[in-house]
């Protein structure tokens, strides 16, 4: 078949139909896919909440959204979610929080008890050289070798280069800086928090 | 041309990673272990083969001066469509590829393709050129995936061979990516020719 010749009207008519029909199947398909990609990121959320507690049937009960100044005067957002088990016992909370790392954001979240131990932790993002600083998710995780867990960073956590207890990832101590520092403002932002939950009258450990 | 031989064109005589060397930004970004790579590959082929049909139905009423434009925007739009996709039922492979999903607009094997083969040839005729390179596109990233895992990590697939200490992180490093694609390239290369 002879190609259409490229007069302007032909190459206006064209590239402008070509575009609408694209956007029309992409409006359809973004339309379709709207409702999976939001379970997606609600489900990875409850998984990594779940996980950080260490416990399966939770709850959760407040989410706060804290914003406090970092050492440099920076102002960094804290995402505290209060977590409840099925007897609506207060087991602590889940605190998301973000550093600078060695390659980019290094958004943590950090599992506490209501005494301030950590109970666990997961990385949500982070942009960490693989096979260097990558190992952060599992590296202080318990049993190996920079274990955090358990832990209670009221004196906070440092790596032992600096006089600290935890042992840095090998090679990559500005990436374990980072996690650390995350770490230590997820505890002070829970801390200076208050659980206030008037219903079960359980704030009283918190203050 | 038949179908096999289209797709074996693509897979040997013209290897978009060993004899084009078209996309090299992708194939050295995502090859860091050899799942990276297979589904960088797969999913480049998804994009590709529709791409080529679609550009093929529209060569006869594509003006030749804007035909780049257009071919863009189809390509634009299906990658967009397969993100979606990715993002609402592959969380694994979005976790670790997402970044590198809207670069396949650019990739040029697309474009590539595009312009060389399909906006030339039959839309069945395109059908098969775009399985044919994109066998052969995930055949060279998974190649260079598993070389890079088994030197750096000690694992193929995420399945340890050995302990971490003989690891040679160099090569799950940038520089490791341009050396192991420099020998597997003369490697093939010599096959080729021998």
């Amino acid at each position: 078949m002879k190609k259409l010749e490229s007069s302007l009207l032909n190459m206006v008519l064209v590239l402008t139909g070509v575009a609408v029909v694209m956007g029309g199947i992409l409006a359809y398909v973004n339309h379709l896919t709207e409702g999976p990609i939001a379970e997606q990121k609600t489900k990875a959320l409850a998984d990594g909440i779940k996980s950080v507690m260490g416990v399966s049937e939770i709850t959760v009960s407040k989410t706060d959204t804290v914003r406090q100044n970092d050492a440099k005067g920076k102002e960094v957002t804290y995402i505290i979610y209060q977590t409840q088990d099925a007897q609506k016992h207060d087991l602590g909370a889940a605190v998301e929080s973000t550093t600078g790392g060695f390659g980019g954001d290094l958004k943590v979240l950090v599992g506490f008890d209501p005494d301030g131990k950590i109970l666990g932790y997961t990385l949500l993002e982070h942009a960490e050289t693989p096979g260097l600083g990558a190992k952060a998710d599992k590296w202080f995780q318990k049993g190996e070798k920079g274990d955090i867990i358990g832990k209670d960073p009221k004196e906070p956590l440092t790596v032992s280069k600096d006089g600290g207890q935890v042992d840095a990832i090998t090679a990559s101590t500005i990436t374990s800086r980072a996690f650390l520092l995350a770490v230590n403002n997820a505890y002070n932002a829970y801390k200076t928090t208050p659980a206030t939950d008037a219903q079960t009258g359980a704030s009283a450990q918190h203050n | 041309m038949n179908a096999i031989q289209i797709i074996k064109n693509g897979i040997v005589k013209e290897n978009p990673t060993f004899v084009l060397m078209l996309g090299m930004c992708p194939t050295l970004a995502t090859t860091t272990s050899a799942i990276n790579g297979m589904s960088m590959g797969l999913a480049t082929m998804a994009v590709l083969i529709c791409t080529n049909v679609v550009i093929s139905c529209l060569k006869s009423v594509t003006p030749d001066k804007v035909r780049i434009p257009v071919f863009i925007v189809v390509i634009a739009a299906f990658v967009t469509i397969l993100q979606l996709v990715i993002k609402a039922y592959l969380p694994d492979i979005d976790a670790a590829l997402g970044l590198f999903i809207p670069l396949i607009v650019v990739n040029c094997v697309i474009l590539g393709r595009a312009e060389g083969f399909a906006s030339k040839q039959s839309p069945i005729a395109s059908l098969f050129d775009g399985i044919g390179i994109g066998l052969g596109f995930t055949l060279g990233l998974t190649l260079l995936g598993i070389c890079r895992e088994i030197l750096g990590s000690g694992s193929v697939f995420g399945i340890e061979l050995w302990p971490e200490t003989y690891d040679i992180l160099l090569f799950v490093l940038p520089p490791g990516a341009f050396i192991t694609l420099g020998f597997l390239i003369a490697i093939v290369n010599k096959l080729r020719n021998a």
